[in-house]
């Protein structure tokens, strides 16, 4: 930053240093950027029908690979402790590595629910494919963004990537539509969060976090209100990534619109970069600011519970009301961020990890059941579904009753992590309306059991061929399961990795 | 003596919750196209539960003695025995942990009976398979509700239930079974809500006072706990789900409508079971980890317990429905219960106890004796049956047998709870007492005007083509028949491993609620007790 005054300084061409670079340390972001730019050239050099089986598998191995990536540096910051590299813009913690690991699962899943659906809906190329790793990639930068600019960054590689998937179903008009819509008010999160950003250097002189943290900690204000506009700003443009309330609007007709393996990407991957850029930047740099935008958190997390479950009960789309859906799981989400607490970062990323796999298997199965041409998405077509589809109809029921925070699913551990997170801040009050705002939302997720169970197939759908599962969706369908229900029963190891990855958090040095 | 127990190293209690859980697997992975094997299947797993819940009734030890110390001491202290303890989720001091005392024993006991009845006795045409493997988990949930000694497990296993029973009431219910299905789920998972929070609060103010995060029941009811009016508010979270699961008066409007629509087999477990794990919820959760809170809130409950006996009453009086007359009869016999638990003396408590398994055995016969008619008449309103008797007298018979009980007839089983419940209440809840003792009579007037309108009368000649019951129908029923009058005319054998149990409940409440007084011998215990609790009453007041 200081480089030019530097230079002016001294006229004699001094020597600049270049910032050491940790290779090691970026090994899943390098594994993401570089297997998706592979992809890319040979994808435009071979041609031919044969070729194309490969995107799929290949994708997601790189997935599969970067997550694996995370285990050594994961070894390393337990035994040494966090560190940064590239001059301290990127930091490795264990925080950073539980979100990396995560993201990745969430794109491994995603790539193989994409591949069979774009095989049946004939838009087989390797765009998606390639967009979706950028995209992964976008949202581990943010993971591990010790830096706002970086983080900023981070923010740009997700979004973008995620704005073309949203409407790369050639074919579908909503698809469009979603996208530009996506397009329009995230770039406008966007200039809201980079507005924040300046706002924030112009009241600490740094864009740096550990920075801002002991320029805060070391100084008080007289007139803090450019510092407050500031983290507001960035509250808005988190709040529009995580589809909080006010911020939510956006959600379900993107949902809605996307291909729907898109939809569940959006819905895991891209929302963990949002809540873990949000995790890091209030609980370290704002910690100390924490009584002024706690309230503020309240609020958005209160309107976000209700709204998402009581919006979602008049949904006759089943996309939709997932997405009303997920924005419940925001609240609920936002609930443990706003105890700026250990325990509430690490249930928060507890609840990342327990929703990736409810949400990519619920969407899972609904893409499966939309048919070609991604159509058949509303409750009249799931009437009676399940004497036609047993076994998707039981999926899909098992991952609604996870929503649903039914126990022995992780979707309960999950809420019940939040919950003690929540009173042991003394919020109980919070957690309480949480609860409630739950079982408001268990009434939707009924609505789709009962309507499989009990409703009689409608002619439309009872003509169609039964669904064949591509051998993808079915490995992503097993594996979704087996985590809902494993960790449900035995969550003990994922909530100590999750314990394990929050206390760098805040030791985090330059 | 046999120290129990502790040389028992095979873990029972254990094993008998999971084993239906097993079955509701293996169940599930038989082929569809074997319906009926997959039943018989579920049905031998329900057996096999029972056999390990008689061996568990039979090494029940009314007075044990332990070791003293290993790691179970205290809750061996407490009373409770076949201590099962694995650490599940080390951080939040979440242990599976069971262990069982006479109050629970009797209930896993009602549990492990009225299962395999309820498949035997009302199986289902379509997909019986699936059928057998709700069922099965539903047992799961319960019997692990009764025996769970860890806050979390009991939770768990207490939400767990809605699950099975939800989709039994879909896939096997009556023709308004959408909406019924669906106002229990909502019902009782609002009523959890509530009782999550509180069991949080609970621990998580619990490890700020003594500097360790448990949800072991017993070291939280024998912490120094939280002060008196939070402890009040936690009441009321766990309060407010054990209402609407038992359910008490307000909270029961779901009640009728899962009654009637669930299938015969969901009712006799939602009935006979579900609403003992609200019931027993209020003993074990309720009155032992808040005494001075279920003391000061006694009078509400117990308020809500008789309003409940006299609406319940008044409201089967007038259905036309004969199921319909059962559910409500079940509101009212559920608000004596409630009197029972909050009237806090040792022999209500007993009353309430055996009330629970009394009211499971009746409820579960008088389901199946309505079924039979169903399936005899084609319908259970009223408008279409009567002048059942002279074609089916055993029918009619045994009909009239299990509403006697249910009336509390001396001599039969509702006889014991009913008088204990108002023996004991009639210390400290004088006039609470009084006006329930009235719901008896009214209880007479439902179920006795519910026989005539069924069995009496000139049949309709189309409609008379019912024949009497089947000998397997009557073998179903033996069993119930044959407790209805053992325990109606020597409960000794109940009384006894529930009374040392109870007895550890009073004092634990008398020592937290700061009230000394000795245990009152056994001989002359009712006037003991009687002046003892007047005298505690007073004191308190």
């Amino acid at each position: 930053m200081n480089l030019l005054g530097v230079l002016a300084a001294e006229p004699p061409i001094q020597k600049v240093d270049l910032p050491k670079v940790d290779w090691a340390a970026l090994t899943p972001i390098l594994i993401l950027i570089g297997g998706a730019l592979v992809l890319l050239i040979a994808g435009s050099l071979l041609r031919g029908p044969r070729s194309r089986k490969v995107y799929g598998p290949y994708s997601a191995l790189v997935a599969l690979a970067a997550g694996i990536a995370t285990i050594p540096q994961w070894h390393r910051v337990q035994d040494h402790g966090a560190f940064t590299t590239v001059a301290g813009m990127v930091g490795i913690d264990g925080f950073a590595l539980f979100a990396t690991a995560t993201i990745c699962a969430a794109a491994f899943l995603a790539v193989l629910f994409l591949d069979g659906y774009l095989v049946r809906e004939d838009l087989v190329g390797i765009e998606p494919f390639v967009l979706l790793l950028i995209s992964a990639s976008g949202a581990v930068v943010m993971a591990s963004a010790n830096d706002l600019i970086v983080m900023f960054l981070g923010l740009e590689i997700m979004s973008i990537a995620v704005y073309v998937l949203a409407g790369s179903h050639l074919r579908r008009a909503r698809s469009s539509e979603a996208a530009l819509k996506y397009f329009i008010l995230g770039g406008l999160s966007s200039a809201f969060f980079l507005y924040g950003i300046a706002l924030v250097y112009g009241a600490t002189g740094s864009t740096h976090l550990a920075t801002i943290a002991d320029y805060l900690a070391a100084n008080a204000f007289s007139n803090d209100l450019l510092l407050l506009a500031g983290i507001m700003m960035m509250i808005v443009g988190f709040g529009f990534k995580v589809a909080a309330v006010p911020f939510h609007q956006w959600a379900p007709d993107v949902y809605q619109g996307a291909p729907t393996p898109i939809s569940g990407f959006m819905a895991s991957a891209v929302k963990i970069g949002g809540f873990v850029g949000f995790l890091r930047v209030f609980t370290t740099a704002f910690d100390i600011y924490r009584l002024d935008w706690q309230p503020v958190v309240y609020v958005v997390a209160v309107l976000t519970l209700i709204v998402g479950s009581v919006f979602a009960l008049v949904q006759t789309d089943v996309k939709r009301l997932l997405a009303y859906s997920s924005i419940n799981h925001a609240g609920f989400i936002l609930v443990a961020l706003a105890q700026s607490s250990q325990e509430g970062t690490s249930a928060a990323l507890f609840y990342l990890v327990a929703y990736s796999f409810m949400v990519l298997g619920s969407f899972g199965v609904v893409g499966l059941l939309s048919r070609r041409g991604d159509g058949r998405n509303s409750l009249a077509d799931y009437a009676g579904i399940a004497s036609r589809q047993p076994l998707l109809a039981f999926l899909l029921t098992v991952f609604l009753l996870a929503q649903a925070g039914v126990p022995f699913t992780v979707g309960f551990v999950a809420k019940f992590e939040v919950l003690m997170a929540a009173v042991e801040g003394g919020d109980w009050l919070l957690a309480l309306v949480a609860m409630v705002t739950a079982v408001i939302a268990a009434f939707l997720y009924l609505k789709v059991i009962i309507a499989m169970y009990t409703g009689t197939l409608s002619d439309k759908v009872a003509a169609l061929p039964r669904v064949v599962i591509p051998w993808g969706a079915k490995l992503a369908l097993v594996i979704a399961f087996v985590v809902v229900v494993g960790l449900g029963i035995a969550p003990g190891p994922v909530t100590n990795l999750a314990e394990h990855a929050t206390p760098h958090l805040i030791a985090l040095g330059k | 003596m046999l120290l129990a127990t502790e040389t028992v190293n095979f873990p029972l209690l254990s094993a008998l919750v999971i084993l239906p859980a097993i079955g509701a697997g293996v169940v599930a992975l038989i082929p569809s196209r074997r319906a009926a094997t997959a039943r018989n299947v579920g049905v031998l797993f329900s057996l096999g539960t029972l056999a390990l819940v008689v061996y568990l009734v039979i090494q029940f030890q009314i007075h044990p003695e332990f070791a003293s110390g290993g790691a179970n001491a205290l809750d061996h202290a407490n009373g409770f025995q076949f201590i099962d303890r694995v650490v599940w989720l080390k951080q939040w001091g979440i242990s599976w942990h069971l262990g069982v005392d006479g109050i629970s024993l009797w209930l896993v006991a009602l549990t492990a009976l009225l299962v395999p009845i309820a498949l035997l006795g009302a199986p289902v045409k379509s997909d019986p398979k699936s059928f057998a493997g709700w069922i099965l988990l539903l047992e799961f949930g319960c019997l692990g509700g009764f025996l769970a000694l860890d806050l979390f497990v009991f939770f768990v296993m207490f939400e767990l239930v809605l699950a099975p029973m939800y989709f039994l009431i879909v896939g096997w219910g009556g023709p308004d079974r959408r909406p019924a299905a669906m106002k229990f789920f909502l019902y009782t998972m609002f009523g959890s809500a509530f009782m999550l929070v509180a069991m949080i609060a609970l621990v998580v103010l619990n490890s700020h006072s003594t500097g360790h995060t448990t949800f072991d029941l017993i070291a939280l009811a024998n912490s120094p706990g939280v002060a008196n009016t939070t402890a009040r508010w936690l009441f009321l979270g766990f309060a407010i789900a054990f209402a609407v699961k038992m359910p008490l008066f307000p909270l029961h409007t779901w009640l009728p409508d899962t009654y009637t629509e669930a299938p015969t087999a969901g009712s006799i477990i939602v009935a006979g079971v579900m609403a003992k794990l609200g019931a027993y919820g209020f003993l074990r959760f309720g009155v032992y980890l808040f005494p001075e809170a279920a003391d000061y809130f006694g009078p509400l409950m117990v308020t809500l317990g008789v309003i409940g006996i006299l609406y319940g009453a008044v409201m089967a009086a007038m259905q036309k429905d004969l199921k319909r007359v059962v559910a409500y009869s079940s509101v009212a016999h559920l608000g004596f219960i409630a009197l029972g638990v909050f009237a806090i003396t040792k022999i209500s408590i007993t009353g309430a106890v055996v009330q629970m398994v009394n009211h499971g055995i009746i409820i579960a016969a008088l389901f199946l004796l309505v079924w039979f008619i169903e399936t005899r008449r084609g319908t259970r309103l009223f408008t279409g049956l009567g002048g059942m008797q002279k074609k089916a007298p055993v029918l009619a018979g045994l009909f009239i047998l299990f509403t006697f009980a249910s009336i509390g007839l001396p001599g039969l089983n509702g006889f014991v709870g009913e008088f204990m419940i108002m023996v004991g209440s009639f210390a400290t809840r004088r006039w609470w007492a009084v006006v329930a003792a009235s719901g008896v009579i009214l209880a007479a007037v439902y179920l006795l005007w519910a026989f005539q309108q069924t069995f009496h009368g000139t049949p309709d000649p189309d409609e008379a083509v019912e024949h009497d019951l089947k000998f397997s129908e009557v073998a179903i029923l033996a069993p119930l028949v044959v407790l209805i009058f053992l325990i109606g005319l020597y409960p000794r054998p109940v009384l006894d491993r529930i009374e040392p149990s109870v007895q550890n409940l009073q004092s634990h409440v008398e020592k937290r609620i700061g009230v000394q007084h000795e245990a009152p011998p056994g001989a002359v215990r009712v006037s003991h007790q009687t002046s003892d609790d007047t005298s505690k009453g007073e004191e308190h007041r």
